[in-house]
């Protein structure tokens, strides 16, 4: 099997370019470990000997963790992150570690420093970001599922623009150990997979309570395949209005009319009238909170303990090349806005502003949810764009994770599940519960996912 | 209001970032654009609203007082630029 998939990623990588490092002897060795367990008629789980891709932002005990940076482009990390160990434990094969963009602050995948990925439906466009590389390998078959991070839509938005299934989990349900950091208080560790079935089975392996994780929150995890019963009747859903944004193309919001309209008819009570009056006030806020915690996150790139590092006279010119040479346009853009928004004369206006605000988008799903079970909304405003379309202008960049990152902001678990096609490019469905309820939207996901079965298309590649 | 090239210079060296007179002037631009977005939030009404920091409700989490096995210092070395024996090797701070 990690032989097939081995072949599988050199017949298509040179085109869709989802992986920056192939593990295959590592992959191959691990396999053969797990062959004799299983033979020996050993405790072998769902996940053994089953291939995955990681994320280049987890680390790897022995194996390169870039970033997608220049900046860590030759840094071996000394220890796993709890997510790989889980893996490990669960006799998985790594395959290797998946693109994405740089310190995964983007949404296309294009800001990674070492190459773009493109989207396997249709190269010339996409694959999402920042976790492009994991959605684009799973959908292109590369491997059979991955491990994505998702701080503002890093797992929803590719997933969607891929048409797999892609879970962000509650904020402290998986363990952030190891993930190399961004914006602390929003980054989360999740899978991206073929279908509702195997995002439970992941879930099962990396879900629980860490001590090496400070924000790890001890919950008894259940068995989420337990979840997996096709039945929504009577689950009241709702739709909020604010998430249609301006713009949206037709033919994205009618599909998710239909989508919508599809779990109605599987029995659940949908009110289509929901308000959510602070969903515009997302962006700002995400884009004060995020790159604040990231210019704090990102001091710590000096040049002195590892990573890339420039060599002159003195201390203070060594420092500032060694970041001017390492970080790309994207990163440094969000360490200056953090900067900015945490400097003196500023701070209550942007960042003490944000967090007022933050809290606000909280209550407010709050009160959304003594109602409704879950909420539903597009994944993207639209389906996956051209390469290129968006570099330029970093606000039109920004705005096509306006779906995902009030999700983030107030630390809620959401699924991307793959809803049908717009002209031949896929678009995701949205489905947001309130904390630790990710047995209610795997459930409504599965639901969906037999009575459509989009998941069984794939690209042509 | 557009940021001023000597504001982008002054965010730049509290960050310790070197940016080259391209990126200063594309920073302007950009930033001033996204700040501008951001005057939004200034008519939301948050008299009396305690900020978030974080959306859990874990405070103050405090490991035990327990003595843990360190990482020999050859391997917390095996990244580093510059090192001399056990150490990390940096430039001078005082001059």
């Amino acid at each position: 099997m990690t032989r097939a998939y081995l072949e599988r990623i050199s017949r298509v990588e040179p085109e869709v370019r989802a992986i920056i490092t192939v593990t295959d002897e590592l992959a191959l060795k691990r396999a053969q470990k797990a062959d004799k367990l299983i033979a020996s008629g050993g405790d072998a789980g769902p996940l053994i000997g089953i291939p995955v891709l990681i994320k280049d932002v987890m680390c790897t005990k022995g194996v390169r963790t870039t970033c997608g940076s220049k900046m860590l482009e030759n840094f071996v990390p000394i220890y796993d992150a709890t997510v790989v160990e889980k893996l490990n434990d669960s006799g998985a094969v790594l395959l290797g570690k998946a693109n994405m963009d740089e310190f995964a602050m983007g949404s296309s995948t294009e800001n990674s420093s070492l190459f773009p990925t493109h989207n396997p439906w249709d190269l010339s466009r996409v694959p999402g970001g920042s976790s492009g590389g994991s959605a684009a390998a799973v959908a292109a078959g590369e491997t059979v599922y991955a491990l994505g991070s998702d701080t503002g839509g890093s797992i929803r938005q590719p997933a969607g623009f891929c048409s797999v299934v892609g879970l962000k989990p509650t904020y402290g349900l998986v363990s952030r150990y190891g993930l190399v950091a961004f914006a602390s208080s929003l980054d989360q560790i999740g899978p991206l997979t073929q279908d509702v079935i195997d995002c439970a089975l992941v879930m099962n392996a990396i879900a629980g309570y860490d001590r090496r994780d400070a924000t790890s929150v001890p919950y008894d995890t259940p068995d989420y395949t337990r979840s997996l019963v096709a039945d929504i009747k009577g689950l009241r859903l709702g739709i909020p209005r604010e998430y249609f944004v301006v713009g949206m193309p037709a033919g994205v919001a009618r599909a998710m009319k239909t989508a919508i309209s599809k779990l109605e008819e599987l029995g659940a009570e949908v009110d289509w009238e929901v308000s959510l009056p602070h969903t515009p006030c997302a962006l700002a806020v995400y884009y004060i909170i995020a790159p604040s915690e990231a210019s704090a996150n990102l001091a710590r790139y000096d040049g002195v303990k590892y990573g890339f590092s420039y060599q002159a006279e003195s201390m203070w010119e060594a420092m500032e090349k060694t970041r001017e040479s390492g970080f790309g346009a994207e990163v440094k853009r969000r360490i200056m806005l953090g900067t900015y928004a945490l400097s003196a004369g500023y701070y209550d206006a942007y960042y003490l502003k944000a967090q007022k605000v933050r809290t606000l988008i909280r209550r407010e799903f709050g009160r959304a949810f003594e109602k409704y079970d879950a909420l539903i909304t597009p994944t993207s405003p639209t389906v996956p764009f051209k390469v290129g379309e968006k570099v330029d202008d970093p606000l039109q960049m920004y705005s096509s994770d306006v779906c995902t990152m009030p999700v983030n902001i107030a630390g809620l678990p959401a699924i991307s599940i793959p809803a049908g096609f717009v002209d031949g490019l896929p678009v995701g469905l949205q489905i947001i519960g309130k904390p630790f309820s990710e047995e209610t939207i795997l459930k409504i996901a599965y639901a969906y996912e037999q009575a459509t079965g989009w998941h069984k298309r794939k690209p042509n590649i | 209001m557009k940021l001023s090239r000597k504001e982008v210079r002054h965010i730049a060296r509290l960050a310790r970032l070197g940016l080259t007179e391209a990126e200063v002037a594309n920073l302007r631009e950009q930033l001033s654009d996204i700040l501008e977005n951001f005057e939004m939030l200034q008519r939301v009404v948050t008299d009396d609203v305690p900020p978030t920091a974080q959306s859990i409700d874990l405070q103050n989490v405090m490991r035990n007082d327990e003595v843990d096995p360190s990482r020999p210092p050859t391997e917390i070395l095996a990244n580093a630029p510059r090192r001399e024996g056990d150490c990390f090797r940096v430039r001078a701070v005082l001059e």
